[in-house]
């Protein structure tokens, strides 16, 4: 009923080619932006924050960038742990060196480290393609951890090898260190988030998205028409790593305060992205979110499920959600390819002609 | 010959020993994607799950004990039988083959056609889903497989060897198990290029990696030799298992030996058997030579970690179809 373009007239181009066509579906938007910035921050509290809110805000960010780099320029990369480490990393030496600095200029700034490094690392795709690239992108995540294992000016020369997030303030407010209030933290990742989902839906739909498509959907003929395969792939690359290198960024400065590489960004890191964006879909900027939610609500649940309600051991449940996360990957390929977004856009196409389908 | 040069010469032995164990991994990678296409990222928990359950069977453990005393509150462990090696064995390549085929009839069957990344992406869920069970059904724990393979350094090779050098050199320090692993993984790949030549079998084998369509008209079941690639390579994975697990006991990072074979096939190319072997030996010298010479002395060590990938890459820069791969020919 209200789920429809009819009656619902432009009368301007910039109208015309919005990104939600649908006055439902702009209404929705804004109710979730008010909700998660007006009304979430009030009920927030640690368990929530922590378990749940802020990891998803975050790998949803890194979602995004995988998906610009995978979904829309068809470029696969398994080395997401390693561009994350990149950021973490840059973020830290950052805020060591100019403690007076803005947290908010220096994790943007390590995103800028990261797309430059993550543009380096994608010049090989040029060359590459398919599995070979994907292989050849596994030599960032393991060159990148062993390099902030082994040079200790990364960490400034601490003992433990781990980096600790110093506190500083956004307004006033602390948003990194001990004394972080829950709401604070997830204030400054939604704030991050909602600014990396505005650029990436704009980058995808422009000039430079169509030519990540092109080139994804067959190279040599997107050359021929005039798209600069060099320049796409890079900007893919580039962009991609800038996204991860933010969500890299507040994971270790916001979320977590302190961090070893090897376990908080190794090889499991770049699957569980890796996976969110195949569960949420390919290519897709919904998809990334729906996925990042699906992959950190299912181990709580899972826990909840299985700990708390069913009284069986942590191991046990830990392997059992393997086996269903393992098995939930092969079911989504078998049955819809492309993932959650795919279903969501078949309930919208079902809804526009919902109650009189005929 | 000055010590130090011997030394290095111990090292590359040592290297295409390790470079051997890397080529067994990768085989079974090589099989499957030759026969289907399939790049198969579960190559490394198949060899992890089949090593779990040969030691579980020879231990005669109940599987899945533990989820059944969850559930019903017993608590099992163990038949209270030990079951002979060869018995053992033969019981896994059975499991393998159950295995092969369920992996085809409950997902890759539904998957025929679909994009060959959507392909990949099937067999990382099929690695967790396998390294779930595995856990599952046997228990997470550290194992030692009790089939008697020998241990330690060879004394006879470093009393023969002992004469080349000064007094400072003591002769070559040469894993035993390296030896027999090696003499194990020329016969498997003697055994499968016999198999691929010979037999009536092997020939649909090499007919369905040349052209599917082509060995379909002329009466080819695909589904029989996807079934039969997958269970050949749950072998392989079950003599790799074993090798790599008397090495280091039977544990999950048993599992990550499948991303030591990923530079290997890339050197390699993907649809070479030779190319296999030769690039785990180069792989192995490499990075074996490169920690000896280079990284352990200035760069700190654990250049392993990443060397193998690094080599890789700047090979394919230059190659990027491997060494021995077809060339990649591309058509709009």
């Amino acid at each position: 009923m209200l789920y429809r373009e009819a009656g619902d007239f432009k009368t301007s181009y910039q109208a015309d080619s919005q990104t939600f066509p649908i006055a439902f579906d702009r209404w929705r938007f804004w109710v979730v932006l008010v909700v998660a910035f007006c009304v979430v921050p009030f009920f927030v509290n640690a368990y929530w924050a922590n378990a749940i809110l802020v990891p998803f805000l975050i790998y949803a960010i890194a979602a995004i960038g995988l998906n610009i780099l995978t979904g829309y320029c068809g470029q696969v990369s398994l080395g997401t742990g390693g561009f994350m480490a990149v950021g973490a990393y840059a973020c830290y030496k950052l805020m060591t060196s100019f403690p007076d600095v803005s947290i908010v200029i220096h994790i943007i700034l390590a995103g800028g480290i990261t797309a430059a490094v993550g543009a380096a690392f994608g010049l090989p795709s040029l060359r590459i393609k398919g599995f070979y690239l994907a292989v050849a992108t596994l030599a960032a995540q393991f060159f990148l951890v062993w390099m902030f294992n082994k040079v200790s000016w990364f960490y400034n020369y601490s003992a433990s090898g781990q980096i600790n997030a110093p506190e500083r303030f956004v307004a006033g407010v602390a948003v990194t260190g001990p004394n972080t209030a829950p709401w604070a933290q997830y204030m400054i990742c939604l704030v991050f988030l909602t600014i990396c989902a505005l650029i990436a839906r704009n980058l995808t739909r422009g000039t430079i998205g169509r030519s990540w498509m092109a080139i994804r959907d067959m190279d040599i003929a997107a050359e021929i028409i005039g798209v600069n395969p060099l320049k796409a792939k890079l900007t893919a690359f580039a962009v991609s790593s800038f996204f991860i290198g933010i969500s890299g960024a507040l994971f270790f400065a916001v979320y977590l305060g302190a961090v070893e590489v090897g376990e908080a960004f190794g090889i499991q890191k770049s699957f569980l992205v890796l996976f969110m964006i195949i569960i949420g879909g390919l290519g897709s900027l919904f998809g990334s979110f729906a996925g990042a939610a699906f992959l950190v609500l299912l181990p709580v649940a899972l826990k909840v499920v299985g700990v708390d309600v069913l009284g069986w051991p942590t191991d046990l449940v830990a392997h059992l959600q393997l086996v269903i996360v393992g098995g939930l990957i092969m079911f989504f390929l078998i049955k819809e390819p492309h993932g959650l977004a795919q279903l969501w856009r078949l309930a919208k196409e079902k809804l526009r002609l919902w109650p009189f389908p005929y | 010959m000055s010590a130090e040069f011997l030394y290095g010469i111990e090292v590359v032995i040592n290297g295409l020993m390790a470079g051997v164990l890397y080529a067994l991994v990768a085989l079974g990678f090589v099989l499957i994607f030759k026969a289907s296409g399939i790049f198969n990222f579960a190559q490394g928990v198949m060899a992890l799950f089949a090593a779990l359950t040969l030691v579980g069977i020879m231990e005669g453990q109940v599987p899945f004990a533990h989820l059944i005393n969850a559930i019903f509150g017993t608590s099992i462990h163990s038949f209270g039988w030990q079951v002979p090696a060869v018995l053992a064995i033969f019981l896994t390549v059975l499991v393998m083959i159950g295995f092969a085929w369920a992996v085809q009839y409950f997902v890759f069957r539904h998957l025929v056609g679909q994009e060959p990344i959507i392909l990949f992406m099937a067999t990382i869920g099929l690695a967790y889903f396998l390294e779930g069970v595995g856990d599952l059904m046997w228990g997470s724990g550290i194992r030692t497989i009790a089939l008697g393979l020998p241990q330690g350094g060879a004394l006879w090779v470093e009393d023969l060897t002992s004469g080349l050098g000064g007094d400072d050199f003591y002769g070559f320090f040469i894993d035993k198990l390296d030896m027999v692993a090696s003499l194990v993984a020329l016969v498997l790949v003697a055994g499968l290029v016999a198999f691929a030549q010979y037999t009536k079998q092997g020939r649909a084998m090499r007919a369905v990696a040349d052209d599917h369509q082509a060995a379909l008209s002329v009466g080819i079941s695909l589904s029989y030799i996807w079934v039969l690639v997958w269970s050949l390579a749950g072998i392989v994975a079950l003599v790799a298992g074993v090798m790599w697990g008397a090495k280091s006991g039977v544990q999950f990072s048993l599992s990550l030996i499948a991303l030591k074979a990923l530079p290997v096939l890339m050197l390699g190319g993907f649809t070479s058997i030779p190319g296999a072997i030769v690039g785990g030996m180069i792989i192995g010298v490499g990075e074996k030579l490169f920690e000896y010479t280079i990284g352990a002395p200035f760069l700190g060590g654990a250049t392993e970690n990443w060397f193998a990938y690094m080599l890789a890459l700047i090979f394919l820069v230059f190659r990027p179809q491997g060494l021995f791969g077809e060339r990649i020919i591309e058509r709009v």
